[in-house]
């Protein structure tokens, strides 16, 4: 007797992977951990769309007239401020988190696009130093291989208060992931899950920040940018504190941001999404009559080139993508299919970084899994990315008439949705009505 | 953020010097709150069924002796006004919640800063030193005084977010560090009958603990009862009509030191702040312990 | 002997002043005087010169000190000798919170009282403590040993890695995962020995040794009350 389908009524309060996930944790009795960013359906930048060249607006021509996309990142206190040829930035991933090869494949396509990697919550890796020509170092709560020769070889300093996936948690690396390196560079013992702490050992509040941030530029003898991350919640505040505290350029990671090993229910359910975030954060700036003076970078669920133009449109400086740089090495490709299976899901649906047994060799210690990641092929994948991103924002901003891409401005842009208009203040396609807002100028 | 101070001098014969000391206290916290800075000094008892409050009006030629004029016929009583910048302590013969409903009624553009039997409130924006030259703290005699020094996150226009919070007569609270379920206190509090003037964290403490004592707790009552009742992070000191009170929460991740001697006990966010106090060098000098209620009286 | 004035030339000048000294410098001795609680004091020094200070430093003396040996003489703030790599920080009177935090080579030794989370986070540095030390001491400390010869706070060695902790006077209370463990001869001998180093006085034989009893290494359902 076969099932009439046309009975079959999902719940929405309680859909597949909700029953999957109260069976798992009967059997298991501990939360899920898992890699990745938000995947529920959020406003983001789709949903805010380009008033392109018309009448009223000339665009420019491709190609031959020039649309600049250099950023400088540092100019508030640092000698040596960071130049950037494009505003798309590789975030902070830990080696650990990400095998040797990933990290060297980031260095080399950062560097041949004129852009910044980012170390991780697991210190600076000799490749990765080699590899980048421009290279972030992060002091985060764990301090783990916390170094000052390296600090002092860094380009700039990033100090992280929290990140997007996770904002008021502390780093997490699965035991699998704890191999004789990765142990030795943290001073932990192979093979335990490693818990990081979630505030900084020596500094809490923005009053002892501002004393941190000193002892750093003290150290590092003033050169280098300090730029401070937070994981977006209430942005506006974050970034006014961290202005105040003295970075040279804020990082602000919204909600999709992505994570290597983190509890779902934090991913999912703390921290607001980067649309609205951008905003606030580019409000606290102006507010403070600092912005451009003091940078601001954006990251969490920056994809293509429009969200790019999107996030410099609305006041950013430069964005900085994690989750679409592991997906230009190879993450979620349909290859070595069988290894997929073997962890339980299928291309295109794989979040499994904390199992460390990634099939396409990114984000794994396993020596076999990380040769399926070549080095040169790496790097070649994510230039060539970085290549299409800078172009498509390129093409977006001489579409509005724009010689450089930071000329973009909030009115270039319209809301497709009454959330997306209310949390990026931009007006609702078609009317001049921004929910929350007086009309008018 | 912030850096608070407070000193309590035990033995009389220093009681001249109160404002020498709390000034150099005061500016050694200009680090961390450049912005705009705090006072309150317990010193000059009006009598009894009397009162004293300090109110605040950013107009420099405000008619502060007028208003006093008004006041004392309304209440019929001798009223006292010594102006000083832009604040007036006002002296009231007769009782400070018959003076404080007549101002709110009558002038409500004034801010009444602290009120109660000794205690004075200043607060304004700009450098501590700065703060301290404007109200003639330096010369200031009294029992004891803590202050505050800020580092404000929005545009620095009003003091309205300053500290200390006054929530009761002669009581007024500093807090460095961060309060995470005041929006929920605060709306029990109003339900309580307390008015707010600000959404800051640390006016819902100081209206809490004045709640507290209200209800008839004693200070250490009241503290103790913080420790339940407030999440979050936190060193308060605190000033009443005798003494002064210093608390921290139970994780105690903002700074505090404590020295005391047989003449004073102060205590600061750091120790650059009590470095210059008499015989500081023979002072028993220690970080208060998480959740631990420290208070100091004069009787 | 150089002198450098803080309150003349600032603490900016004297920083910078001791990271460009050469590697072979014969200027090897410094005082700093009037340091008034200034933050960042000699941090950041790379080369085995000593700088004494005069009065009390503020937060982050000596901070990721290689090689170079700094002595307070006077009260320290927050975070002293936070990350040293190698070298020796002393303190003669006390030292506020996170004294030591992440620590990963060297001695910092404090004469007088450590604050809160002495230790925090300690990756290797030793730490000899001639007073007692605060609550949350030796937090998730990962490598090291910490000799407190008087008390030691709540929660010692909350989340304890592999650090040693060794305390001869009274514990308030041990923190989740650590527990006491056997003083034997070798571990008397290692506290006689980092005594001896600190200078400071204390009968190894009245310590008491904690450690972690590993078992929040791995995530444990059983272990769920813990978290």
């Amino acid at each position: 007797m076969s099932v009439d389908p046309r009975g079959l009524r999902p719940s929405y309060s309680f859909p597949q992977h909700v029953l999957a996930e109260i069976h798992r944790a009967a059997d298991q009795g501990l939360y899920e951990i898992r890699g990745y960013g938000a995947k529920r359906h959020l406003p983001t930048f789709d949903d805010l769309v380009f008033l392109g060249a018309s009448v009223s607006r000339y665009p420019l021509e491709g190609y031959r007239e020039k649309c600049g996309t250099d950023v400088t990142i540092g100019t508030r206190f640092a000698k040596k401020p960071i130049h950037l040829k494009i505003p798309i930035t590789i975030a902070g991933m830990s080696f650990g988190a990400l095998g040797a090869n990933a990290k060297e494949a980031l260095g080399r396509a950062a560097t041949a696009m004129g852009t910044s990697t980012t170390t991780g919550d697991g210190g600076m890796t000799e490749e990765e130093r080699r590899s980048s020509k421009t290279l972030v170092y992060q002091v985060l709560p764990s301090r783990y291989g916390m170094n000052p020769d390296d600090l002092r070889r860094a380009d700039a300093i990033e100090v992280v208060v929290g990140q997007g996936a996770k904002p008021g948690g502390g780093g997490m690396l699965l035991g699998m992931k704890i191999t004789e390196r990765v142990a030795k560079m943290r001073t932990l013992p192979v093979g335990i899950d490693q818990r990081s702490a979630c505030r900084h050992p020596d500094w809490t509040g923005p009053d002892d920040l501002t004393i941190k941030i000193q002892e750093i530029r003290e150290i590092t003898d003033w050169e280098k940018p300090i730029y401070v991350k937070v994981g977006a919640t209430r942005t506006r505040y974050d970034v006014a504190l961290a202005v105040k505290a003295g970075a040279d350029a804020v990082v602000v990671d919204g909600m999709q941001g992505g994570t290597a090993a983190t509890q779902d229910v934090f991913i999912e359910h703390a921290g607001i999404p980067t649309l609205p975030a951008v905003r606030l954060a580019v409000e606290a700036l102006q507010e403070l009559d600092m912005h451009r003076k003091v940078q601001l970078i954006v990251s969490g669920g920056i994809r293509s080139g429009a969200d790019v133009a999107k996030a410099l449109a609305l006041g950013a400086d430069a964005v900085s993508i994690g989750v679409a740089a592991m997906v230009a090495l190879g993450c979620n490709r349909p290859m070595f299919i069988e290894d997929y299976h073997a962890l339980g899901t299928e291309p295109g649906f794989c979040h499994h970084c904390h199992t460390g047994k990634c099939p396409v060799g990114v984000t794994t210690q396993v020596p076999e899994l990380q040769s399926r990641l070549k080095p040169e092929q790496g790097a070649r994948w994510l230039k060539n990315y970085l290549t299409v991103m800078t172009l498509e924002a390129q093409t977006l901003a001489r579409a509005c008439g724009k010689s450089h891409v930071h000329n973009l401005e909030p009115d270039d842009l319209v809301a497709l949705t009454v959330e997306a208009a209310a949390m990026a203040k931009v007006p609702l396609a078609g009317t001049d009505w921004i929910p929350g807002q007086k009309s008018g100028y | 953020m912030c850096g608070i101070v407070g000193l309590f001098l035990k033995n009389p014969a220093l009681r001249p010097s109160l404002g020498k000391h709390i000034k150099i206290m005061l500016i050694g916290m200009t680090d961390r709150g450049p912005d705009s800075a705090g006072i309150a000094v317990y010193h000059q008892p009006v009598g009894a069924d009397s009162c004293k409050l300090t109110a605040f009006h950013a107009d420099r030629h405000y008619h502060w002796r007028e208003v006093g004029g008004e006041l004392g016929e309304a209440l019929g009583a001798e009223v006292d006004v010594d102006v000083k910048a832009n604040h007036a302590v006002i002296k009231v013969a007769a009782g400070e919640s018959a003076a404080r409903a007549w101002l709110k009624e009558h002038h409500p553009e004034l801010r009444i800063m602290g009120y109660g039997e000794l205690m004075e409130v200043y607060k304004d924006m700009g450098l501590p030193a700065d703060v301290v030259a404007r109200y003639g703290i330096e010369a200031m005699e009294g029992s004891h005084a803590i202050g505050h020094t800020r580092m404000a996150t929005e545009s620095a226009v009003t003091t309205e977010h300053s500290h200390p919070f006054t929530a009761a007569p002669d009581m007024c609270l500093v807090h460095n560090g961060s309060l995470s379920n005041h929006n929920n206190l605060r709306k029990w509090l109003r339900h309580h009958g307390h008015d707010f003037e600000t959404d800051n964290d640390s006016e819902v403490a100081a209206r809490y603990f004045a709640h507290r004592l209200g209800e008839g707790a004693t200070l250490a009552e009241a503290l103790e009862a913080g420790l339940s009742d407030l999440d979050g992070f936190y060193t308060f000191t605190m000033g009443t009509r005798d003494g002064f009170a210093v608390l921290r929460d139970g994780i105690a991740c903002k700074p505090a030191v404590l020295a005391e001697t047989d003449d004073w006990v102060a205590m600061a966010s750091e120790f650059r702040s009590l470095a210059n106090l008499p015989g500081v060098d023979k002072a028993t000098i220690w970080e208060p312990k998480p959740a631990v209620v420290y208070t100091w009286s004069l009787q | 002997m150089i002198t450098v004035d803080i309150e003349e030339s600032g603490v900016r000048d004297l920083n910078d002043r001791l990271h460009k000294l050469p590697a072979d410098t014969n200027q090897r001795a410094w005082r700093v005087i009037n340091p008034k609680g200034a933050h960042a004091l000699a941090c950041g020094l790379t080369i085995p010169i000593e700088v004494v200070i005069e009065g009390h430093a503020g937060y982050y003396c000596a901070g990721m000190n290689k090689e170079a040996t700094v002595i307070v003489n006077g009260h320290a703030g927050q975070g002293l000798a936070e990350n040293i790599m190698s070298g020796e920080v002393r303190v003669k009177g006390n030292a506020s919170q996170a004294a030591g935090a992440s620590g990963h080579g060297g001695l910092l030794v404090i004469e007088g009282d450590a604050s809160a989370r002495c230790g925090i986070s300690m990756k290797g540095v030793d730490i000899v403590v001639g007073g007692s030390v605060g609550h949350m001491s030796a937090f998730m400390a990962q490598a090291g040993n910490l000799v407190v010869c008087g008390d030691a706070g709540a929660s010692l060695g909350d989340s304890l890695y592999e650090a040693r902790l060794y305390v001869q006077g009274g514990v308030e209370s041990l923190g989740a995962d650590c527990v006491e463990k056997k003083m034997t001869p070798h571990h008397i001998a290692k506290v006689d020995r980092l005594l001896a180093r600190a200078g400071l006085k204390g009968d190894a034989k009245r310590f008491r040794r904690y450690g972690s009893a590993r078992r929040l290494y791995n995530f444990h359902v059983d272990h769920a009350d813990a978290y």
